[in-house]
C-alpha cells in the first residue's frame, strides 16, 4: 500500500520536470515523459485496487480505511492539525482507477489532437499538474488537505481552459471558471472552518467515524439563524462542491470552459474534476446523513432540478461541446440526487452506491464522448453541428465508439449507463421521492433525445454534405483511447459495484428492479426514436416544434438567461450595494486613518526635527543643563 | 593645611569654564581647547581624591596618568580631523559642520 | 610654617589657573588661547606638585605642555591663514553659556561644600609623601592587584591606533 505515494509522486515529478525543463526538451519528449509517468501511475493504481479489494479484502465483513502514509504538516492545537497523507478506502481506490485511466487515455489522445500546437510541453506539464492535484484530492486524509488540492485542481483547470491564451474567449472562460469556483470555494472554506471549530479536527476518518457521531455530539444545541450549526457547515461545504460540480445556479462556468482543448474537457470537465463535488459529499456522507439530513434533501432537489434544467438546455445547443457540457451537468446532477436521497448502511445506502457507480461509468462514457467529439472537431475544424453531417462514412471508428457512448449515456442495456442510471432511479423510488423519480425519468428521455440528436447530426445527414477538406479518420493515437474507452463503456456496467462500494463499507446485494428498468429503457428508446425521426433523415419536424414554442426554445438556447442573471446580480446588486460602499469605506476611512497617521507623524517629526540641528554645541548645552537639573532634582526633591 | 574642597572648587571652575567654551566658541580648535580644560579638571579631581581619601593607594594617580595619555591620543586624532575638515571646507567653524544632521 | 607657605602657593596657583582658563576660552585670538591653555596646564602641574605627585606633574608638563600644545599650535598655524582672528560670538549664545556655567559652578560647589568627605585628617598627609619611582614603575609593569600592566598595554595600542588614524585622516589624497 505504500506505493500509493508513487501515484501522487510521479505526476508531481513529471510536472516539475516538464514544467521546468520543458523548453529544453523536444515537445514530443515531454509528451512521452508525461504519458509514461501516468502509465506507471495507472499501473500502480490498478495494483492497489486489486490488492485492496482482493488481497486485503474485507475485515469483519467491511472494507477498512487504510492510511499507508501520513505526516503532520501544520499543528495548531493538540487535536487540530493539518496532515498530508494518503487514505485508501473503496471510493478513493475507485477514484484512483478512474482518474489515472482517463488521464492516461487523454495523454495518449493528446499526441494526435495537440500535434503541432504551440505550447505542447506546457500542455503536458499542466496535465500532469492536474492529475497530481486530482489524485491528491481523492486520497486526502483530512478535509484541509482536500481543500488544498481542491484549489490546486481549480488552478490547473484555469490554466488548461486558458491554454489558448491568445484567444479572448478562452481567457474570459478561464477567468469565469476560476472566479465562479473560487466564489463557491469560499463557502467550502467557511464550512470547513465552522466544522473544525466545533469538532476540533480536520481528520476525515474522525469526522465520519461511528456515523458522524463526533459532529452530532459537538454541534448539538448550537444554532445560527434558526438552523443548526451542522446544517450551516455542511450546506456551505456543499456550496463548494456545487461550484466544482456545476450545480444550479453555479453551473455557468462549465459550458464556457469548453473553450479549452477538447481532451482537457474530457479529462477535467467531464470525468474527474467536476465530480469532485460528488466525491466531497460522498466523503462526508455519514456526516450529511446523521448531522445534516436537511442539507441532504436540499442536495437531492438541487440535483434533480439541475438535471432537468441542463437537459432542456442541452436539447437546443448547436455547439457539440456545449451539448456535452450540459449533458455533463445533467449527469452529475443525477449523482448528486442519488446521494441526496440515500440513507446510510446496507440497502438503505443504495443511492450512495448508485451515485458512485454512475460516477464510475459516466467518467468513461463521457470521456469517450468528448474524445469522440474532439476527433470530429479535429476532422472538420468546427464545433458547430451545422458544419457536420454524414461523417459515418469518413470516420468509422469514431462513429462506432461514439454510438456506444451515446447508447451508454442514454441508458440502453447492456451498456454501462443503463445499470448505474437504473440504480439511481431505483434508489429515488425506493426512498419514496416520487417527484424526483418522475423528473429523473423524464430527464432520461431528454438525455436520450439530445444525445441522439447530436449523434444523428454529426454522423448522419440531412443531405449529401460536401467538405472543403475531405474529413479523415483520426490517427491511431486518437483512435486507440476511443476504442479502449468504448470497451470500458461496454463492460463497466457489469461490475457488481455494490460488492465493493457502499455507504458503510459493508457490501450488499443489488438486483435490477425490472419495473424501473423497463420504464427507463422505454423512455430512453422513445427519446432516441424521436431524435431519429427528427434528425436522421433530414426531416424538419424539429423546426415545427420550435415554431410552436419559440419562447421556451429561445430561452433554452440562451441557457435560460442564467449568465445574464448572474451578470445582473454581480454588476447591479453586488457591485453597487456591497462593493462600492466597501471600496468607499476602504478608500476614505481605512486609507484615511492611515494617511492621517502618516501625515500626523510627518507633521510632528518635521516640527521636532529642528531639535536635531546637527550642532554639537547645542547638544552639549542641553546635555549639561539636563545633568544639572537631574542633580538638583536628586538633591532637593 | 589646604582643605580638599579648595582643590575641588578650582577644578569645578575649570570644568565649567571648559563647558562655557565648548558651548560658545565657534572655532573647532577653541572647542578642542575647552575639552582639554574639562579633561584636565577631571584629572585634578582624581588626584585630589586619591591624595585625601586614600593616601595609601595609587589608583587616582594612575587614572590621571592614563587620562593624560588618552587625551593626548584624542587630541592627535581630533587635530587630524580638523585639518581634514579645513582642507575640504576652507574653514573650521563648527556651524558649518552640520552635514550629518537629519 | 610649611603649611602656611603651601596655602599661599595654592591660592596663587588657584587664582592663576582660574584666570588663565577663563582667558583661554574668551580670547579672540587662537594663538593666545593656546598660550593660556599652556598656563592652565602648568598651573595644574603645580597643583600636582602641591599634592606631592611629582611624577604626575612631570608627565603633565612633558605630555601636555610639551606634546599636545605643540600640536595645537601647529594646527592653529595651519588652519588660520588670514590673520589670527575669531568672529565675535553670538550674544545670546554667550549669555546662555555664562548662565549655564555659573549655575553649574554654584550647584557643584554647593554640593561639594555640603558633603562631608570621610577623608583622612590633614595631619596624616602633611609631610613628605613623595612616591618612589620604583613603586610607580612596578605598579605599571605588574599584573598583581593594584598593578596596571593591562591598561598600560591597552593604552599603548590606543596610542598606536590614534597615530595611524591621525596619519590616515590628515594625509592628502
Amino acid at each position: 500500500m505504500g506505493k500509493a505515494l508513487f501515484i501522487l509522486g510521479i505526476p508531481l515529478f513529471v510536472f516539475l520536470l516538464t514544467g521546468l525543463a520543458g523548453k529544453k526538451l523536444k515537445p514530443f519528449a515531454t509528451g512521452i515523459i508525461g504519458t509514461i509517468g501516468i502509465a506507471i501511475a495507472t499501473l500502480i493504481s490498478y495494483l492497489i485496487a486489486c490488492e485492496y479489494f482482493f488481497g486485503i479484502g474485507k475485515v469483519d465483513g467491511k472494507f477498512q480505511e487504510i492510511i499507508p502514509w501520513t505526516f503532520e504538516w501544520l499543528r495548531f492545537t493538540d487535536k487540530l492539525h493539518i496532515d498530508l497523507g494518503v487514505l485508501i478506502d473503496p471510493i478513493s481506490v475507485m477514484m484512483l482507477v478512474v482518474i489515472t485511466t482517463v488521464s492516461l487515455m487523454v495523454h495518449i489522445y493528446s499526441f494526435g489532437y495537440m500535434k503541432g500546437e504551440r505550447g505542447f510541453e506546457r500542455y503536458y506539464a499542466f496535465l500532469s499538474l492536474f492529475t497530481f492535484s486530482m489524485l491528491g484530492l481523492v486520497v486526502a486524509t483530512n478535509i484541509f488537505q482536500m481543500y488544498i488540492f481542491w484549489e490546486l485542481v481549480g488552478v490547473s483547470s484555469y490554466l488548461l481552459i486558458g491554454f489558448y491564451y491568445t484567444k479572448p474567449a478562452a481567457v474570459l472562460a478561464s477567468k469565469k471558471a476560476f472566479i465562479v469556483t473560487r466564489f463557491a470555494d469560499l463557502g467550502f472554506l467557511i464550512g470547513v472552518l465552522i466544522l473544525s471549530f466545533y469538532t476540533g479536527t480536520f481528520d476525515l476518518s474522525e469526522l465520519t467515524a461511528n456515523k458522524g457521531s463526533l459532529v452530532v455530539a459537538t454541534t448539538a444545541g448550537a444554532s445560527f439563524m434558526g438552523l443548526s450549526v451542522a446544517t450551516w457547515a455542511m450546506a456551505l461545504i456543499f456550496m463548494g462542491g456545487a461550484g466544482k460540480s456545476a450545480m444550479f445556479p453555479l453551473h455557468i462556468w462549465l459550458p464556457d470552459a469548453m473553450e479549452g482543448p477538447t481532451p482537457v474537457s474530457a479529462l477535467i470537465h467531464a470525468a474527474t474534476m467536476v465530480v469532485a463535488g460528488v466525491y466531497l459529499v460522498a466523503r462526508l456522507f455519514p456526516v450529511y446523513v446523521f448531522a445534516a439530513p436537511d442539507v441532504l434533501t436540499m442536495i437531492a432537489y438541487i440535483g434533480c432540478f439541475t438535471a432537468l434544467f441542463a437537459a432542456i438546455i442541452a436539447m437546443t445547443q448547436t455547439d457539440i461541446k456545449r451539448v456535452l457540457a450540459f449533458s455533463t451537468i445533467s449527469q452529475i446532477a443525477y449523482m448528486m440526487t442519488a446521494l441526496g436521497v440515500s440513507g446510510y448502511g446496507g440497502h438503505e445506502g443504495l443511492g450512495y452506491m448508485s451515485s458512485m457507480f454512475h460516477l464510475f461509468t459516466h467518467a468513461f462514457f463521457k470521456a469517450l464522448l468528448f474524445l469522440g467529439a474532439g476527433a470530429v472537431i479535429h476532422a472538420v475544424h468546427s464545433n458547430e453541428m451545422a458544419n457536420m453531417g454524414n461523417l459515418r462514412k469518413y470516420m468509422p471508428i469514431t462513429h462506432i465508439t461514439f454510438l456506444i457512448a451515446c447508447l451508454a449515456i442514454s441508458g440502453i442495456p447492456p451498456f454501462s449507463g443503463f445499470f448505474s442510471k437504473d440504480e439511481i432511479l431505483t434508489s429515488t423510488l425506493e426512498n419514496g421521492h416520487y417527484i424526483l423519480y418522475i423528473t429523473l425519468t423524464v430527464t432520461a428521455a431528454l438525455t436520450a433525445f439530445y444525445m441522439f440528436r447530436l449523434y444523428f447530426n454529426i454522423f448522419w445527414g440531412k443531405r449529401e454534405k460536401t467538405y472543403e477538406h475531405k474529413p479523415h479518420e483520426a490517427p491511431l493515437s486518437m483512435c486507440l483511447p476511443l476504442i479502449i474507452l468504448a470497451v470500458f463503456s461496454c463492460v463497466t456496467g457489469f461490475i457488481p459495484f455494490s460488492d465493493f462500494v457502499s455507504s458503510d463499507g459493508v457490501p450488499f446485494a443489488t438486483h435490477i428492479k425490472w419495473s424501473v428498468a423497463v420504464v427507463s429503457f422505454n423512455v430512453a428508446m422513445i427519446g432516441g426514436l424521436v431524435a431519429l425521426l427528427f434528425y436522421a433523415r433530414g426531416s424538419f419536424a424539429s423546426d415545427l416544434i420550435v415554431e410552436r414554442i419559440p419562447k421556451l426554445y429561445h430561452a433554452a438556447l440562451r441557457k435560460f438567461y442564467m449568465d445574464e442573471i448572474w451578470m445582473f446580480i454581480t454588476k447591479s446588486v453586488i457591485f453597487k450595494i456591497i462593493c462600492y460602499p466597501i471600496a468607499w469605506f476602504d478608500r476614505h476611512v481605512i486609507d484615511g486613518t492611515m494617511n492621517a497617521l502618516a501625515i500626523g507623524t510627518q507633521r510632528i517629526s518635521s516640527s521636532i526635527r529642528v531639535l536635531q540641528s546637527g550642532r554639537v554645541q547645542f547638544y552639549a548645552l542641553v546635555f549639561v543643563l539636563g545633568t544639572l537639573l537631574l542633580t538638583v532634582w536628586a538633591l532637593y526633591m | 593645611m589646604i582643605q580638599m574642597e579648595h582643590y575641588l572648587i578650582v577644578s569645578t571652575i575649570m570644568f565649567f569654564v571648559g563647558i562655557y567654551g565648548f558651548v560658545t566658541r565657534k572655532n573647532l580648535l577653541a572647542v578642542l581647547i575647552s575639552i582639554e580644560l574639562i579633561l584636565n579638571s577631571v584629572e585634578i579631581n582624581f588626584s585630589v581624591f586619591n591624595r585625601y581619601l586614600y593616601p595609601e593607594h595609587l589608583e587616582g594617580m594612575f587614572f590621571s596618568l592614563f587620562g593624560i595619555a588618552i587625551s593626548a591620543a584624542e587630541t592627535a586624532v581630533a587635530i587630524a580631523i580638523i585639518i581634514n575638515v579645513y582642507r575640504r571646507m576652507q574653514n573650521i567653524d563648527v556651524r558649518h559642520i552640520d552635514k550629518m544632521k537629519f | 610654617m610649611g603649611s602656611v607657605a603651601n596655602l599661599i602657593v595654592f591660592y596663587i596657583l588657584g587664582a592663576f589657573i582660574t584666570v588663565s582658563s577663563i582667558l583661554a576660552v574668551t580670547s579672540k585670538r587662537m594663538l593666545r588661547a593656546a598660550t593660556y591653555l599652556l598656563f592652565v596646564l602648568i598651573g595644574t602641574a603645580g597643583l600636582y606638585l602641591l599634592l606631592n605627585y611629582h611624577f604626575l606633574a612631570a608627565v603633565q608638563l612633558s605630555v601636555y605642555a610639551g606634546g599636545i600644545l605643540i600640536l595645537f599650535i601647529f594646527a592653529i598655524l595651519l588652519t588660520t591663514p588670514k590673520g589670527d582672528h575669531v568672529e565675535p560670538g553670538d550674544k545670546r549664545r554667550i549669555a546662555t553659556g555664562i548662565v549655564t556655567a555659573l549655575a553649574g559652578v554654584i550647584i557643584t560647589t554647593l554640593v561639594t561644600l555640603k558633603h562631608h568627605f570621610l577623608y583622612v585628617q590633614p595631619a596624616a598627609i602633611v609631610g613628605d609623601h613623595e612616591i618612589n619611582m620604583k613603586i610607580i614603575g612596578s605598579a605599571l609593569m605588574g599584573t598583581e592587584k593594584y598593578q596596571y600592566l593591562l591598561p598600560f598595554e591597552a593604552l599603548s595600542i590606543l596610542l598606536l591606533a590614534s597615530v595611524i588614524g591621525g596619519i590616515l585622516i590628515a594625509r592628502k589624497r
